[in-house]
């Protein structure tokens, strides 16, 4: 075992799956030579090569259309997007092509595949370096979409991606890479280093795709959340039949959306109260006003006790 | 195995390396004549490799170029001189209000300022500029308020984006310069509408594009070239070459490719390559370009050759991937030296003037600093309006945003 951050821990992903398979590359902008703006895949050039780990220009319908015939010929290509509000470009390669050639080709091609992109908000990057948008993935057949919320997952989901027959779309929480993060941006924000999921295994292990995780078990709510809002939430739960969602991402037609239609057609009966939902608002993110648009604690507790009274 | 190599464009040096420019050819000045308005792209050939100087080595201005110019006076040299200066102090002052945490992000132009205070001061009223995050210098040169500029960078009640925008994104319509965006390329083809409709409308205007060498890359850039050949729009399309993409080098983006400028050929628009450390080439080109778009000439191409001399952004440690002193190397100089010494060698300026001057526009950009700050900043925020950021969603508010608002407690 070893203390890793989650930028770590995904690298130790990438590496672990270069050493195991020659067919696994790397590569996206500034992620060769520099090992990426958020030095995720730093040092991974230097040990494996140009021919495995490499920069690209900055076209981010090339880096995906490039994975996708990579993909095809049986590569495992895991390719970075800088910044999720950047895949824009390759929505048309991740969507209508990557997503679905196993099914038109009738198994003819497929694509395993990674998509790597850092999400969410809470650095203060305004509009173009904050949004989440996870839904626009989980509306399409033929992805896989992933987002961890501590280091340990983050390595293994990563593994488990990389192995996966089939594109998955692998959202990275950007306020989460160095530390968890529990809602309050003025406090002192504590290391990996300091929290038990900062416990990573230094070799293979994977964690499985398309299962949730109890972070607390109780019997009074249920909260349903991923990615940095684990923590906001989990700080806000002082005791758990009832049902909270809560995401980073805008509110209409929102992942959280469809975790609610799941949870009524399952539990309909059960259910003693309105299932609230607390999200990021329907605007663009904005910069300054970023703690008024994140998911507060306080959001989230007045949500809890609204459950708790009806 | 087969013999095929995939091949991996590296920079000249790197951190372990002294710098290493003997691979850029600087051809002399004088070397280009000035084409006729209605030159075609396949005729650019000359114009796209090679590189329009007129700022010579020993700081005196001639050739064809020079020519074109006319009698430049003093006082314009000299504005153009105030201009770079201007922005030299302000990137450094706001450069520093970010390191003292007084603002969340900032972004210098070092390097690249002859560029857009050159460009700027050929454009007429109505123009519109479709800049990158890179070229707040079209903005100093517009004479646009400092106290709205930095009003922008720290977020508070003066900034006329209500701190919807990360800082250095600006949007200054009455000073030709449209809502900048952070996704790249994307406004390179957005240029060509734009002035599309300016041709539509028979309005008399143009509008620029912007886009870094990079972002050449994008799919946006090569749909902004084919739109222009197939409709001749009035659109000036300018490629700022400053030889980094963040840690990425030019030479990723170039390919094989000779120059940008010559990307522009195959879709037959006219392109130049030019040295845009050098105000005078600037104040040429641009004037010439310009005039040609203005006149129903077509859209054109212009690719500065220019040195990102700073690091990419607040958020950027290039020494971990160029190497040292690589800005000092470069083979062009610097743009503000350069006229300062032209200016001299024409007896219109001095040392001692320089000096005062600089103190002169630091201490402008001090005391518009010290009244924005005292509007807040990141170390001291004043209440923003955190309403706010429901307005202007849509023209008018549709019920489910009025909820959310009363939900956020307003
Ligand atoms: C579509 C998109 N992809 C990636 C980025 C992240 N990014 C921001 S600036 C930059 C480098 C741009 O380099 P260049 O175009 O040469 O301009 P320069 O910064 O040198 O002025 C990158 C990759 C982005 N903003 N937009």
């Amino acid at each position: 075992m070893a203390r890793m951050t989650m930028i770590e821990a995904l690298r130790s992903a990438m590496d672990v799956s270069l050493e195991r398979d020659p067919s696994v590359i790397v590569f996206g902008e500034d992620v060769g030579y520099f090992g990426g703006v958020f030095r995720c895949t730093a040092g991974l050039q230097k040990k494996y090569g140009e021919e495995r780990v490499f920069d690209t220009p900055i076209n981010e319908s090339a880096i995906v259309g490039l994975a996708v015939g990579m993909a095809a010929q049986g590569m495992k290509p895991c390719v970075e997007i800088q910044f999720a509000d950047y895949m824009f470009p390759a929505y048309d390669q991740i969507t209508q092509e990557a997503a679905r050639l196993r099914h038109r080709s009738n198994e003819q091609f497929t694509c395993p595949m990674v998509v790597r992109m850092p999400t969410g908000g809470g650095i203060f990057g305004g509009q173009t370096h904050s949004q989440s948008p996870e839904a626009l993935f989980t509306h399409v057949a033929g992805l896989k979409v992933v987002i961890p919320a501590t280091p340990y997952d983050a390595k293994g989901l990563l593994i488990a991606a990389i192995e996966d027959p089939d594109p998955v779309i692998f959202l990275e929480p950007k306020r989460l890479y160095n530390g968890p993060f529990y809602g309050d941006h003025s406090g002192k924000s504590v290391p990996w280093s300091a929290h038990p999921a900062g416990e990573v295994p230094e070799g293979h292990y994977t964690v499985p795709l398309g299962k949730a995780a109890v972070v607390r078990a109780g019997s009074d709510v249920t909260v349903l959340t991923y990615g940095t809002m684990v923590y906001v939430t989990e700080a806000a739960v002082k005791e758990t039949g009832r049902c909270v969602v809560v995401h980073e991402a805008t509110r209409t037609s929102g992942f959280g959306a469809e975790l609610i239609a799941e949870v009524q057609e399952a539990c309909f009966w059960h259910l003693r109260a309105p299932i609230q939902r607390i999200t990021g608002w329907d605007a663009p993110y904005p910069h300054a006003q970023e703690w008024d648009y994140f998911p507060s604690t306080a959001r989230i507790s007045r949500a809890l006790n609204t459950v708790m009274e009806d | 195995m087969s013999e095929v190599k995939l091949s991996f464009p590296h920079p000249p040096a790197r951190p372990d390396q002294a710098p290493d420019f003997s691979n850029i050819e600087i051809p002399p000045v004088g070397s280009l004549p000035v084409p006729s308005m209605d030159i075609e792209g396949h005729d650019c050939w000359p114009y796209a490799v090679g590189m329009i100087r007129v700022l010579d080595d020993d700081n005196t201005a001639h050739g064809p170029w020079a020519d074109y110019l006319g009698e430049v006076s003093a006082d314009t040299l000299r504005q153009g001189l105030r201009d770079m200066l201007k922005m030299r102090a302000l990137d450094r002052r706001m450069l520093n209000a970010q390191r003292q945490g007084k603002t969340s992000f900032y972004l210098q132009c070092t390097g690249e300022e002859a560029i857009g205070c050159g460009f700027q001061r050929q454009l007429e009223q109505g123009d519109m500029n479709f800049p990158t995050y890179r070229q707040q210098s079209l903005l100093v040169a517009a004479d646009y308020p400092l106290e709205a500029l930095m009003g922008q960078l720290y977020s508070n009640d003066l900034d006329p984006l209500k701190g919807r925008q990360l800082p250095i994104m600006h949007s200054a319509r009455d000073y030709g310069y449209f809502s900048v965006s952070g996704n790249l390329g994307t406004q390179y083809v957005q240029a060509v509408g734009w002035a599309m409709a300016c041709a539509l409308r028979g309005n008399g205007k143009i509008a620029t594009g912007w886009i870094g060498d990079g972002a050449t890359a994008s799919n946006d850039f090569h749909s902004a070239l084919l739109s222009a050949s197939t409709y001749q729009p009035p659109v000036v399309l300018n490629v700022v070459n400053n030889q980094w993409a963040i840690s990425t080098n030019t030479a990723v983006a170039r390919g094989k490719g000779d120059t940008y400028a010559a990307r522009a050929l195959g879709y037959g628009v006219p392109a130049l390559r030019v040295d845009g450390n050098d105000y005078l080439a600037v104040l040429a080109v641009s004037r010439w370009a310009i005039d040609r778009t203005r006149s129903g000439h077509g859209p054109i191409v212009i690719e500065w050759f220019t040195y990102r001399a700073a690091a990419h952004s607040t958020s950027d440690d290039p020494s971990a991937y160029r190497a040292k002193g690589e800005a000092e190397a470069w083979p062009l100089g610097d743009p503000i030296t350069r006229l300062k010494a032209h200016l001299i060698a024409r007896g219109d300026w001095s040392e001692e003037r320089h000096v005062q001057a600089e103190a002169e526009l630091l201490d402008e950009v001090v005391q518009v600093q010290k009244t924005v700050e005292s509007h807040g900043t990141f170390v001291k925020p004043k209440p923003t309006a955190p309403a706010d950021i429901f307005n202007g969603v849509y023209a008018e508010m549709p019920p489910h945003l009025r909820r959310q608002r009363q939900e956020m407690g307003h």
